[in-house]
């Protein structure tokens, strides 16, 4: 990484910076750099989520063996959690619990918008860096702070949360104290998306080039934009929650407690008069913008790698710009659809079911917009599009799947079941994953100054497409026939899972198969940090303003101050001398 | 006020502080208002609205001339609008969401 | 290498980064304090007795606290105020009584919440209880955050003010408006929590 400046001087004249060969630590660990910090997160947020992965690969053998014994790992797991290699339900538990929210607060917001927001946001608007370098760094440190207290909880007496990612009172609240550590944790982390978000915000809006406005973003920007509006105002709910939860376990308080609840056969002696529902209401209004959080920047990434392989602009952009905004706005109140089972009247059930739908419709528009922008493209079947390509029917079916659930009435046979899975992990998974894999392969030349190996590519895409589907479409049919999510026998002992229950040894097998397919990414991304194709500032030949800076861009990003004269996506423009022409050209 | 260059800026800010211990003393006096006016223990709906209404009144004093809201750029008047937005949602939902289902009390 | 606009405002935003990083920043609070509020109306509606503010808790205490916030919000104003014209003993004097006002609410709140578990009147005992202590107690760590902030600045980061006065009155301006927001959250507690 190149030199950086020690900003504690008041500021010079505009060109005229301080500059002062850092240490290892400052330049490396403690760094102001948003790319360094970017990189951080991203590297991070990867072995969280290679982390959350194995936790479900753990489970994927008790759903598609159960009660069968599990060598060499259960001597390593303990017999605490695993006598004689079994899972015991509460490990199952914990598992599940820890899985959901590493993959969620650990692994893919620390890499969607943590990785690629810090180290691609700033480039793209042709900035020097983002508007806080200092609260930027703190971020990453509370978000490490979350990670590790997440990580600690596992050796907790009793073990890590085990009340689901969710979290649901009263039962989290009787739970052992790993629960206790799982809300310090999210603290943390709640924290760190805040300042990040504030960052963010503040970085578009002010320190975008000259000439760049706001209908001249990359779709990209657009996307992060609103993604941080998003961890702004929807997670202070969570943390507001999670210091309530917080009290009725450690200060007896009984915020989610009904009077008269009974644990293990015995009325427990606390004030009672709380509601768990405030939990969930709480809980989901952060939620479910969450998933658009997990969402939008995926959307944004593919955006990009789009329009950079079929050489033609992206199509329907106001329309995508226009839908973003409005989704965003959205997400603020629909959350109650994940609530439908709760005794809602029919007046609320209503009113939720019908923003869900609307809510539809914005997604419907960006997913179209991107496929349509795919006719009469000159297609390049590079890495980074194969990933952004199989994004589209997979989020269009994780997507279509997501209607029936939020309508009240098709919610009743389909809530809580293998069906609510499939549809997330559609979307996420070969959803927003697969995109990130394609933003990965994308900036990595800019990252680093050289290209990942493209045949190491097309087997990890390869592999890992075919396995996500082995492992979830299935699950459409395990959910459909009544299978109820988290049961730590995958529905074993119910009459009417046998049926499917083969279906859970093809995911299982399908989960083990996805891990041994990202042994060539996870080469190929080390390999080529040394030994990858050598590029110059732009090897994609694409038009956005981080293509303008070399590659790695140093310290302050750009050699001389960019500005912006045309739009993000100028693509086989007639009479151009190339099939492209950058933002930043003069 | 702008964070513009501090300059020449000495009569506008006489102005300001004139402005500002008016607005001192409104609130002192709501203070006194709002308590007097519990002391009279109105049913509760009639309670709640009027301790909220000159709470209001006090808050948008703080927010429009302490924090000088009502001379800031249109930017940082559309966030907050927004949030408002959202923080209605936040406190009406839930509850209306609540009373309108079944939960029996406990 | 230096940020733009961390001194002088963009032309057509007109504002400098930091103005919008606290306000996206009291943003998140008004949210967070919503929630808290939110699950205040959801408890106290749910619940069949909900005992009246001023039985439960020291209204006159909480009075004098009110104003004394009240105050400090005008101290903190005329703080900046005075760094815009120039002054820089008069802006010490104000953020030190600005300071000191604050100090003087967590002295009472002390008392108040001395009382309160001398009684045996905890977090525990019902959810008004549970809701106040957890609503004042959020807004206290608020306080003294806020004069952790404005002790900087009037102690060690005051020495910006003779490398770059204009950088030094924005940031005790930024300061001061968590300060008042801390102001206007006590000013919707009180009524709610002691009044009603």
């Amino acid at each position: 990484m190149s030199e950086q400046a020690v900003v504690t001087h008041a500021p010079h004249a505009a060109h005229e910076a301080h500059h002062e060969e850092l240490g290892f630590w400052r330049k490396y660990v403690f760094s102001l750099d948003h790319k360094v910090i970017g990189i951080q997160y991203g590297v991070t947020g990867l072995l969280f989520l290679f982390f959350g992965f194995s936790l479900m690969m753990l489970m994927r053998w008790q759903l598609a063996y159960p009660g069968a014994a599990l060598p060499l790992i259960g001597r390593i797991v303990g017999e605490a959690r695993m006598p004689g290699g079994t899972i015991v339900p509460e490990f199952y538990n914990e598992l599940g619990a820890m899985h959901g929210t590493i993959m969620v607060f650990l692994g893919v917001v620390p890499l969607a918008v943590g990785g690629f927001g810090n180290f691609v946001l700033p480039l793209q608007i042709g900035a020097p860096d983002m508007a806080f370098p200092r609260l930027n760094m703190a971020s990453y440190w509370f978000f490490f702070l979350g990670g590790m207290t997440m990580l600690a909880s596992f050796t907790a007496p009793g073990g890590a949360a085990q009340s689901g990612w969710t979290s649901y009172a009263p039962l989290s609240v009787i739970a052992g104290s790993g629960q206790t550590w799982w809300l310090i944790g999210m603290i943390f982390l709640i924290t760190s998306s805040l300042l990040g978000a504030i960052n963010f915000i503040t970085t578009t809006i002010q320190l975008r080039a000259k000439g760049l406005t706001f209908m001249r973003f990359p779709f990209f920007v657009w996307a992060q934009f609103v993604t941080s509006f998003l961890l702004l105002l929807a997670f202070p709910p969570l943390e507001a929650a999670g210091v309530m939860q917080l009290m009725d376990r450690v200060a007896g308080t009984s915020f989610f407690l009904p009077s008269g609840l009974v644990v293990s056969g015995q009325v427990i002696q606390r004030a009672g008069g709380g509601n768990p529902l405030l939990w969930q209401h709480l809980f989901w209004f952060l939620a479910h913008p969450e998933v658009y959080v997990l969402i939008l920047p995926a959307m944004g990434i593919v955006a990009e790698v789009i329009a950079n392989n079929t050489r033609k602009p992206l199509w329907g952009y106001r329309t995508m710009v226009y839908s973003v905004i409005f989704l965003g706005f959205m997400s603020f109140i629909v959350w109650a659809h994940h609530m439908f089972m709760t005794g809602m009247g029919t007046a609320m059930a209503t009113f939720f079911q019908t923003t869900t739908m609307i809510i539809s419709i914005p997604s419907v528009a960006i997913l179209t917009s991107l496929i349509i922008s795919l006719w009469g493209g000159s297609i390049r079947f590079n890495t980074p599009m194969l990933f952004a390509l199989a994004f589209l029917p997979m989020f269009g079916i994780g997507g279509l799947t997501g209607l029936p659930l939020g309508l009240n009435v098709a919610d009743i046979p389909l809530h809580d079941t293998y069906y609510v899975i499939a549809h997330f992990h559609y979307v996420v998974a070969p959803g927003t994953i697969f995109a990130l894999f394609a933003g990965i392969y994308y900036w990595f030349p800019k990252a680093t100054g050289r290209k990942m190996n493209e045949m190491l590519g097309a087997i990890h895409f390869a592999g890992s497409f075919v396995c996500m589907n082995v492992i979830f479409m299935p699950m459409f049919l395990v959910g459909l026939a009544g299978v109820s999510r988290r049961l730590f026998d995958g529905g074993a002992t119910y009459s009417f899972s046998q049926p499917v229950l083969h279906l859970n040894v093809v995911s299982s097998w399908g989960a083990w198969t996805l891990a041994l397919f990202q042994i060539p990414f996870i080469f190929n991304f080390f390999w080529s940090i040394w030994k990858g194709e050598k590029t110059d500032a732009n090897p994609w030949q694409a038009t956005t303003m981080e293509w303008a800076a070399p590659s790695p861009p140093p310290h302050g990003n750009f050699l001389e101050v960019p500005e912006a004269h045309r739009g993000p996506y100028e693509y086989s423009v007639s009479g151009a001398a190339r099939d492209f022409v950058m933002q930043s050209e003069a | 006020m702008s964070s513009t260059t501090t300059t020449d800026h000495a009569a506008e800010i006489d102005r300001h502080v004139r402005v500002y211990l008016t607005v001192f003393a409104s609130l002192m006096v709501l203070t006194l208002v709002t308590v007097g006016i519990s002391r009279l223990h109105f049913p509760v709906p009639i309670a709640v609205t009027v301790a909220l209404l000159v709470a209001t009144v006090k808050g948008s004093l703080v927010a429009c001339y302490f924090m000088h809201l009502i001379s800031e750029k249109r930017l940082i008047i559309a966030i907050l609008a927004l949030t408002v937005f959202f923080f209605i949602a936040l406190v009406a939902l839930p509850v209306i969401t609540v009373s309108n289902g079944f939960w029996i009390h406990g | 290498m230096d940020i733009p606009y961390t001194v002088e405002v963009r032309r057509d935003t007109g504002l400098i980064n930091g103005k919008i990083g606290i306000w996206l920043f009291l943003a998140s609070e008004v949210m967070l304090f919503g929630a808290l509020f939110a699950s205040y109306i959801l408890i106290r509606t749910g619940s069949p007795n909900w005992p009246r503010g001023d039985t439960m808790l020291d209204v006159r205490l909480a009075t004098f606290n009110t104003l004394v916030l009240i105050s400090s919000s005008v101290t903190m104003v005329m703080a900046w105020a005075s760094l815009m014209r120039h002054r820089f003993e008069t802006f010490r004097m104000y953020m030190g009584a600005t300071i000191l006002l604050g100090f003087v609410f967590l002295v009472v709140k002390y008392f108040e919440y001395s009382a309160h578990i001398h009684e045996g009147a905890l977090p525990s005992s019902n959810n008004f209880l549970a809701i106040y202590y957890t609503l004042t107690g959020l807004h206290m760590l608020h306080v003294a955050g806020g004069m952790a902030v404005n002790a900087y600045f009037w102690g060690p980061g005051a020495k910006l003010w003779k490398t770059n006065p204009e950088w030094f009155t924005n940031r005790v301006e930024h300061s001061g408006l968590f300060w008042h927001f801390v102001d206007l959250v006590w000013i919707f507690l009180f009524p709610t929590l002691y009044l009603l």
